[in-house]
């Protein structure tokens, strides 16, 4: 048997509450699988899975759980089902009356035992609360039910019915308090340093008009687009960017995934992976993108976005600022920010002519890097860029 | 199309982008992007959408004329 606990997804995450469960006990369940979904603060989040066999035991819906409990078991294949533990805090009430259970999320029938002692007075108190006495896991002599173990479901059954705002969305006042954990947490333990570079983003912008003018709106590229290829493809040049600062020391990551950082209507930000996006077609990232940001507004991003970013990437868009200089989220080292595209004179063969650049900036952990290497890494996005055909 | 239906499709157009944007609040002239806080990627997909609701093309050089409601409403009665 294999645990199955709560992910921490994120630097600034310490608890999470299961909403809903995608499978049922029993089930198969395969690496990379959804299998439930978990409440933080950055909203509601599908968690994946990733061990092979069967799920059994699973956590009640709408508890406070630290990061690292365990929500479930996973049986690999050919083993032998194992008895349910008693002390195991998997027993969920089945709750009858409609009127109690959450539109959203259907109450988790645990596999009780077979036959379940059930002490009269609980059987009665639980006909009166509208819980089937049978299914509910018995803490008294011989596993009986017991009247305490009917009243406890039921205030569990009452959490769970307690309607939520919004299913998917994210509450602006936990983010900001998540975001406000991690930056503090961020500026407290990590010596940044700061780099920043003037790009000629020309060949870029004519690249881009080019694709554009030829294609429907569907399929067109933002130039942000090209900015994340291109520091995506600077990463495979300079990897001692690409990791996480951990136990005192600076642990290469094995694959290029960018965490993009998205703002939310109403307030926060989060900064969910792109994976692999090195190896990514510009089509394929402008897909990606898309998909993203849907879905960091609606809800629906999934553990692994929110635990394998490498390095984050904030583009600020055609309507932000000029530069920005990020704030590196733990346990990263590195964030690199691209301004807005903006036309400015420069000298370009001898001549001053109006060309569109941007400023891409780096802020990156001196305890990993030294600013010679960051220096690198703006060289190394700057050629990229020079070069758009080959992203 | 007439106005009313422009206005109204692009009421549509942006529901799905920006659902507590209300159009109506914005004045004819107003920047969109300004008025309803549009990054890039909604920009392109409010264009999207408009393009795809009614069933025109709406080739890239033209989207500047999408920027405001009477710029919008004027392009779109033209085709």
């Amino acid at each position: 048997m294999a645990d199955f606990t709560m992910p921490s997804l994120g630097a600034d995450m310490e608890t999470g509450k299961v909403v809903e469960w995608l499978v049922k006990p029993g089930d198969r369940v395969k690496p990379g699988d959804v299998v439930a979904v978990v409440e933080t603060h950055k909203g509601a989040i599908d968690v994946e899975c990733f061990l092979d066999g069967v799920i059994d035991e699973l956590a009640p819906l709408g508890a406070e759980l630290p990061v690292g409990a365990v929500l479930a078991m996973v049986r690999r294949a050919g083993e032998a089902p194992a008895e349910p533990k008693a002390s195991h805090p998997a027993a969920v009430a089945k709750v009858v009356g409609a009127a109690a259970a959450p539109a959203a999320a259907p109450p988790v029938v645990l596999p009780g035992l077979t036959r379940v002692k059930v002490s009269p007075a609980a059987r009665q108190r639980a006909a009166a609360l509208g819980i089937e006495a049978d299914v509910l896991r018995g803490s008294g002599a011989d596993g009986a039910v017991t009247l305490a173990d009917v009243e406890q479901a039921a205030s569990r059954s009452a959490a769970l019915s307690t309607p939520r705002t919004a299913r998917r969305g994210f509450d602006p006042a936990l983010m900001r308090q998540a975001i406000a954990a991690a930056m503090a947490r961020s500026k407290r333990e990590i010596p940044h340093y700061y780099l920043s570079a003037t790009v000629d983003f020309g060949a870029a912008q004519a690249w881009l008009d080019d694709h554009n003018a030829t294609h429907e709106p569907l399929e067109r590229l933002l130039p942000a687009t090209l900015l994340l290829k291109a520091c995506a493809k600077a990463l495979t040049e300079v990897p001692q960017l690409n990791g996480f600062w951990r136990d005192d020391a600076f642990q290469p990551a094995a694959a290029i995934h960018i965490g993009w950082a998205i703002s939310l209507r109403g307030g926060g930000l989060v900064a969910p992976a792109i994976h692999d996006a090195d190896r990514k077609t510009l089509p394929e990232l402008m897909a990606a993108l898309r998909d993203l940001v849907q879905r960091a507004r609606a809800g629906g991003l999934r553990s692994s976005e929110l635990t394998d970013p490498t390095l984050t990437v904030t583009s600020l868009g055609e309507r932000g600022a000029e530069s920005v200089f990020g704030v590196i989220y733990p346990p990263q080292v590195a964030i690199v920010g691209f301004g807005r595209v903006v036309v400015r004179p420069w000298v370009c063969g001898g001549a001053v002519l109006p060309r569109p650049v941007v400023a891409v900036t780096l802020a990156a952990d001196h305890r990993a890097s030294d600013g010679h290497v960051g220096g690198q890494l703006l060289a190394a996005i700057d050629r990229a860029l020079q070069d758009p055909a080959t992203l | 199309m007439n106005e009313a239906q422009i206005r109204a499709l692009a009421a549509q157009a942006l529901a799905d982008i920006a659902p507590e944007a209300d159009l109506a609040s914005v004045g004819d002239a107003e920047d969109l992007r300004e008025a309803l806080d549009l990054d890039s990627m909604d920009f392109l997909n409010f264009v999207i959408a408009l393009s795809q609701k009614s069933g025109l093309k709406i080739p890239e050089a033209d989207t500047a004329c999408l920027y405001t409601l009477r710029g919008l409403v004027a392009y779109l009665a033209g085709r």
